[in-house]
Parts: C-alpha cells; structure tokens; sequence
C-alpha cells in the first residue's frame, strides 16, 4: 500500500450527523492531543437542527501555534455517507479516509474501510462510535494511552462507571486499529511536540469574550437567546453565583438592552449579547443609551442575514448595522477581536470606554471566532482593574451639567443626596424634559464632544510583516490569524497584514499605513465590502482589491493564499 | 415626611386644564409622604405619553426612558438595589399597547415594583386616536374602534399578579389607601387609574367614570382568584379597589443569586475578579 506521510501539522477531520457525537470528540481530541504535548486548533460548521443533517469539526494537530481553519484534510473519520458529498470539494488523493461508508467513492482516493457499527457494539452499543474514531486518531499519533485514560476519567466524573468503562472500551478498540494501521506502514507522522503546549488553556471565542466582560466588572445580563451569541449569556449564568452576576433572561431583545440601561443607571455594569437579527430590535435601546448617557455593552456575535439567514453560519455582515443603529446623533465605539486573547482585553476595555463615555460600546464578533477552539498560553489576568466612574452627588446635583469636555458626573440614584434625573426627550442640565432650543444645541455639542475624548483612546491597527511593505492587506474581526497563516506560508517580505481590532472610530494612522502601500487588498467576510466603505468614508481611499466570501463559511488559508495571488499577478509575481 | 419634599418649583406643566393626570400626581405625593419615602430613596420610570410625564412634575430620582418600555428600566433598577423603591408610570397606551408584552412578562417574574396606568381610553399625546383600552365603537379621529378593549385586571389576575388594583383620579382619598397598599406591597403591584381625558374622551368622562364604578365592599376577599377573575371581568360597572392580591408569590429580586449572602446594592460591592479568574482560566488548562 501507498504510504501517507503527515509533517509539522495535521488537518483531522471529523464528520457526521447531528447527535452522533462530533462535539464530544471535538472535546477528547483537543484536550488529550494538548496534554500530549500538541498545539491545537479546532473549528466546527454545523446545520441549524438536532438531529441529522451533516457537521464537521476539523481538529489541527501542531508542533507550532496554529489557529486558523484550513480547507486541507490529512485525515478524515466519515461516520456517514452522506459526509463524502458534504465534504467533496476538501476531499483529495492526499486525503486518509477512515469509514464504513466507502461505495460510490472515486478508485482514486484512499479509504481505509473501520467497521464502525460491528465495533461500537462490541463497546457497548452505537454511541460508541464516536469515542472509537477520536481513539483511531490517537492510535495513529501512538498517543500515550495512559494520557487518554485519564482525560476520559476527567470528562465522565460525574456519570456512571459503565459509561467511563465503555468509554475507555471504546477508545481503546479505535487505538488498535490506529496503532495497527500506523505500524502496517499505513502512515508516517512527523510532528515533533512541544512540552510547553502541555500547559495550555483551551478556550473558544465565547469564553474569551465573557471572561473579557466579567474582568471589565460585567455583573448584570440580559438577554434574549440568539445563535451564536447565547454562549456569552450562558458562560455568564454558570459564573453567575460565583462573581456576583445578574442574569436575566429578557422576553425580548427590546426589554433586554432596556433592563440594561436601567441596570447602570441604578449603579451595575451591565451588557446584552446577541446576534445582528436580534440587535435590529436593541436599536432604540443604543439611541436610549445615547440620549441618556447612560453606557451599555453590546456583544453582537454575527451571523449571516438578511433575516434569519443561516443560523449556525458566519459572517462578517453586521459591521454598517453596528455603526449606524439607533436614531439620532451621537457617539459609539465598535471593536471587533480577532483572536481570543483580543476578545478578553476588547471586553475589559468595552466595560471601561462605556462607563467613562457614557456611550454605547459594541464587541462585534462572529461565529467562527466564538466557536473555534484555541489552544493559548495566557490571558492576562494580573493587569484587570476594574474603576467605576459614578459619583457621590451633593444636593445640588445636575446629571446633564454642562462640562468642558462634555462628561457630565454620572450620579446614581440613592448615593448622596442628589437626584438622579435621565430623560429620552431632549432635557435641560437636571435632566427635565425642555423644549428649549437653546439647551437643544448646547446637549447635542456636548454629547459629540465626546467623541474627541474617545479618539484619543482608539486601538491602533496592528502591523503583522515588514514596515516596508509593498502589498498591505487590511483585515477586521476574525479574518486576522487566517490571513496571518496565509502570509507566512506566502513567504513574501513585501506583504503585510493591518489588522483592526477597532472599527470605529478608525485610527488616524490608517491613511500613512495606505499611502506607503503600492497595493491595497481588504479582505472582509462579507459582499459588500463594508469596512471598506467605511474607510473610504474616512479616508477618500477606495481600496481597489477586494477579497469577500459571504457563504457562510470563514476563509481558509488555501482562499486567501489563492485570492492573494491572483490578485497580484497583475502587480507583481509572486 | 413633609408632602412638599416632593414638590418641585418653577415648572411648565404640559397636561390641559382639568386633566386626571394632575389629582393622580397629587395623590401620589401624599400617599409617599404618608409612607415616609424620601426622594432620594425613590425611582420613577416611565414611558411615553402625557402621563409618563408624571415623574417630571415632582422630586424624585426618574429614568423617563422610550414608548412602552418602563417596567424593563424599572425591574433592573430594583433588582440592582433594593433599597430604592421603584414605582413605574405611564398611561394605557404605552403599558398596554406598545409594552404590552413587558407587562405579561413583568407580572410573571413579580419584581417588588409598583406599576400605576393612568387609563384614559385614549391616547392624548398623539392627539385623540383609540389606546387599548378604548371601547369598542368608540370614534376617534382615526377610527371607530372594532375590537375589544384590552383588560388589564383580567390578564394580571390570570397571569396571578401579586397585586392588582383599580382606582379613580375622581375619589383621592380612596386613591391614596390603594396606592399606599401598592407601594407597601412586597412584589409587583398594578394600579390601573381610571381618568378622564377633558380634550380628547368625550365618551368616558369623569360623569361616565362616576356612573360606571363601584367600589368593592369590605366583605370582599381579595385572595379568591377566581372571585377576582369575575370582578375583573365585570364590564356593566367596574369594580374600584383592591381586586386581587397574592402575597405568596416569590419576588423576583429576592430570588436572585446575588442576594443570598449579601444584601447590600451592587454599586456598593468589590468582588474578586482577579483571583476567580484566574481559578476559572485553570480548570481550561
């Protein structure tokens, strides 16, 4: 038999329907392979139901930090048939497919035929299968057994010893076949591990926003659930006894960022997570917060619209509806993290710039960077500060006092001896409702002045390359460690990477990042190109190269390297 | 405490001459005072129309926030302090119509929070067309009503409100005891307030509020639900006072987590944040 050779990383691919067991294996695969001594890096696409259908979690197994999804499968368990279909367009000759299911598959590829069905009976009935296939993957990488062993005793603590016995049954069936197949010859794995991967935390986006939020002060939430941004409200109400934390779940998305607002009026520090489709109901509530002064953090975890679009999918597509929400005028601050560690110091801060501005602020996210699982050494936990920026007040308290700077002291209600007046109408210094067009003017320049306080504290851009570029690709949001992998498999000292972790407002180094440029490609997860846009509105440019997908899907390193390419073959050879 | 603490000075009224808004405010200064909550212990929320513009007429801490929305403002700013009595305020339109589902959902989760409607059957502010809470038939500039008139005592009593009641801006004295019962009351406690509306009601004026109420009698007993439920449902007079009360029902507030060991307002607190994070980011590893 021909041989497969695997170096440096591994693409393993697990798929099959839904309630067969995929995320589980996600679990063993990522965990033990760490502990082994692997970096790891996981993503999953899955369909909008519960049962059936056909998911895909591709687990990548590394000797150096990776985290990007790639379309590339060095290894693929199918646990249905219908996989082959779902995956073709990833399937290749370079592929190892281990299934049961292998009739009407093209003679040239490589399938390695495992009796799912006759084994997992053996290990205690079909729910088993998917414990065999992730133990077939450790056979494969001669895994330490005893490292699986205890993993396992780890994740079934708490459910009946039959369970954990079928388990280690089960997995130790799969490793045999693995280790059989690997000492046949079958294939050669050449990626040397790392004793420092052991020591590893893995985190997902979601755990990574909502722990942000908890190390800004978050102590209250209200929320409606949406796909992809439930996994924030769900975080927060397990950690809800232990941090002190409010949770509450809202009849709707409007009563959800109203019990917000009311929230930090009365002296919390609260946020609202949801998707773009339940955000479009929030939106009276970012003007509320704009009139009132009042702050508010708003997780918005994209997926695709319009409407209900596709439900478990990702994009890119909510940045104008973020930017623009809400009637009226005033200020806002947008972020938008690329990487896990981003997620949890954008959220801190989210908390902080809110509370100090007396603004909305937005953590604009999506479902591939919530629901991919990284491998990371730290987050950084000794600089949290958390500084609440309410005030005593004195009888004569004016919760609208005309200031140089156009903050106002916020008072809450019942600290010192002031009264604590907010109105959505347009309203005099104490905060009663007027008509005046006098005090109308002199509120509106007061709450935009704010802006310019808020300038002074943009996140700058991020260069990842040389500072004398010729190509510069400018990136937002998830897209970053993609277009980071495709870079350096690119190998080209001419191109680099500027990536935004804050979309608005847009820092003033943008313009000097573009004019050094002599090519300027933007690559958004959308179709229309809107932080393009935005940054034409700021900066006159028009960036002439635009790579978009907006299938749902994230871009693999592949696409980028590809697009990358085929753009610049008319400006330069690569 | 003195009924001028709630007094506020120099201020343009927007209601018209003879509006029920005016012994409704009235009223609610008095049965405060009586009560003994200062000022700065209380929070007015509300919404949006004539009678959301209540808290502006008075000293008191307000969130007067949008249209329908103020039991949301209202249950949080309880939950995150209980040492403030929260008391939510507008008219039929913007609780029964425009936050019409925060009114179902606030009655279930019961936040120790006292919600008072000024129900005039008609929406003023917009200048005359049908609320809720408008009788079919009823002609407004925009339509002649053709469907049933929301009724509040009856969707709070079968959602088992812990406190439901209805009084009217004519009989103050009679008034002032429901809404000091309101306000004492442990859990969310609706006063739905029958007004005339002088410019814009020419069907249900104060004559009309007057031949069509009757006050419940001391015989009747306000924790018979179902008794309640057909007081509720009574259309040929309406019934005036305490229709139903539930004293049982948890609050929502007390429920909560945070409260279990610590009773102090969240603003007050300091938690670990540091420390636990670092416990949590650990079991990750």
């Amino acid at each position: 038999m021909s041989k497969f050779f695997i170096k440096e990383n591994a693409s393993v691919v697990i798929s099959g329907a839904a309630g067969q067991g995929i995320e589980t294996v996600e679990q063993f695969l990522t965990r033990i392979f760490k502990n082994s001594g692997y970096y790891t890096y996981s993503t999953k696409e899955f369909m909008s139901r519960i049962r059936g259908g056909c998911n895909s979690t591709e687990v990548r197994i590394s000797s150096k930090p990776v985290s990007a999804y790639v379309d590339r499968i060095d290894i693929l368990i199918a646990l249905s048939e219908d996989v082959f279909q779902h995956l073709e367009s990833r399937i290749s000759e370079n592929t190892i497919i281990f299934s049961e299911h292998k009739n009407n598959l093209d003679s040239s590829l490589k399938v390695v035929d495992i009796p799912l069905a006759k084994l997992s009976k053996e290990a205690g009935g079909k729910i088993y299968a998917n414990t065999i296939a992730a133990g077939l993957v450790f056979g494969l990488f001669s895994i330490d057994f005893s490292i699986i062993e205890l993993e396992l005793k780890k994740i079934f603590l708490d459910k009946p010893a039959e369970i954990l016995n079928n388990n280690l049954k089960a997995a130790q069936i799969g490793y045999d076949l693995g280790q059989k197949y690997t000492n046949d010859n079958g294939i050669e794995i050449d990626i040397p591990k790392n004793p420092e991967a052991k020591d590893n935390m893995l985190v997902n986006g979601t755990d990574t926003v909502a722990m942000g939020c908890i190390a800004g002060g978050c102590n209250f939430i209200s929320s409606y659930p949406m796909s992809p941004g439930t996994g924030v409200l769900a975080f927060l109400a397990r950690q809800a006894d232990d941090f002190g934390i409010i949770v509450d779940q809202a009849e709707d998305e409007i009563a959800a960022i109203n019990t917000g607002l009311g929230a930090w009026y009365a002296g919390a520090r609260a946020m609202v997570t949801t998707s773009g489709g339940g955000f479009a109901l929030m939106s009276e509530g970012v003007s509320l917060s704009g009139m009132l002064e009042i702050p508010i953090v708003i997780h918005i975890a994209q997926r695709p619209g319009p409407a209900t679009g596709l439900p478990t999918r990702t994009e890119q597509g909510d940045l104008e509806l973020a930017l623009y929400s809400g009637h009226g005028e005033f200020p806002r601050i947008i972020f938008a993290p690329g990487t896990p560690q981003e997620a949890f110091e954008l959220s801190q801060k989210a908390f902080s710039l809110a509370d100090k501005f007396q603004s909305p602020v937005f953590i604009l996210t999506d479902q591939y960077l919530l629901d991919s699982l990284y491998s990371i050494d730290s987050l950084d936990f000794d600089s949290i500060e958390v500084h609440n920026h309410f005030e005593k007040t004195n009888q004569d308290y004016r919760r609208y006092e005309l200031t140089e700077n156009g903050i106002s002291p916020r008072g809450i209600p019942g600290y010192g001896e002031g009264l604590v007046v907010v109105d959505s109408d347009e309203h005099d210094e104490e905060g009663h409702i007027t008509e005046n067009l006098d005090i109308r003017n002199k509120m509106v320049e007061k709450r935009l002045k704010k802006l310019d306080l808020i300038k002074k504290e943009i996140v700058p851009p991020e260069l990842i390359g040389l500072e004398l570029y010729k190509t510069l690709i400018i990136s937002w949001g998830s897209t970053k460690k993609v277009i980071e992998e495709a870079l350096n498999s690119l190998n080209d000292p001419e191109m680099a990477l500027l990536h935004f972790c804050q979309v608005y407002p847009i820092h003033s180094s943008l313009k000097d990042y573009m004019d050094r440029a002599e090519n300027l490609i933007i690559a958004e997860n959308n179709a229309t190109s809107q932080f393009g846009k935005l940054i034409k509105l700021e900066t006159g440019v028009e960036i002439p190269y635009k790579i978009l997908k907006y299938s749902g899907m994230p871009f693999s390193v592949e696409e980028i390297v590809k697009e990358l390419k085929e753009v610049c073959h008319g400006c330069k050879q690569l | 405490m003195d009924v001028n603490s709630y007094n506020l000075e120099n201020i343009d009224i927007a209601w018209c001459p003879g509006c029920g808004d005016y012994p409704i405010l009235d009223t609610l200064k008095n049965a405060l005072a009586e009560l003994d909550i200062p000022p700065n212990d209380l929070v007015m929320v509300s919404g949006i129309g004539q009678a959301a513009k209540t808290p502006h007429y008075m000293r008191a801490n307000v969130f007067n926030g949008l249209h329908g929305r103020a039991l949301s403002p209202a249950t949080a700013i309880r939950a995150v302090n209980r040492e403030l009595t929260v008391i939510a305020h507008s008219g039929d339109g913007d609780m029964y119509g425009e936050g019409g589902n925060h009114f179902i959902h606030t009655i279930r989760r019961n936040p120790n929070i006292t919600n008072i409607v000024n129900n005039n059957m008609v929406y003023g502010l917009t200048k005359g067309q049908a609320s809720p809470s408008s009788q079919r038939g009823y002609v407004s500039s925009l339509q002649t009503v053709k469907s049933d008139p929301f009724n509040p005592l009856a969707v709070a009593v079968a959602l088992d409100a812990s406190f439901v009641a209805r009084g009217f801006s004519g009989d103050k004295d009679q008034l002032k005891e429901i809404l000091k019962k309101a306000i004492s009351h442990k859990g969310y406690a609706l006063v739905d307030i029958f007004q005339p509306c002088v410019t814009f009601n020419k069907i249900n004026t104060f004559k009309w509020f007057k031949d069509n109420t009757y006050y419940v009698d001391d015989s009747y007993d306000p924790t018979d639900r179902v008794a309640a439920f057909q007081k509720a449902i009574e259309t040929d007079k309406f019934p005036l006072g305490v229709i139903y009360t539930n004293p049982d029902k948890p609050v929502f507030e007390d429920d909560l987590s945070v409260y279990k060991e610590n009773t102090e307002p969240l603003y007050k607190r300091q938690v670990d944040i540091k420390e636990k994070l670092k416990v949590l980011a650990y079991s990750k590893r």
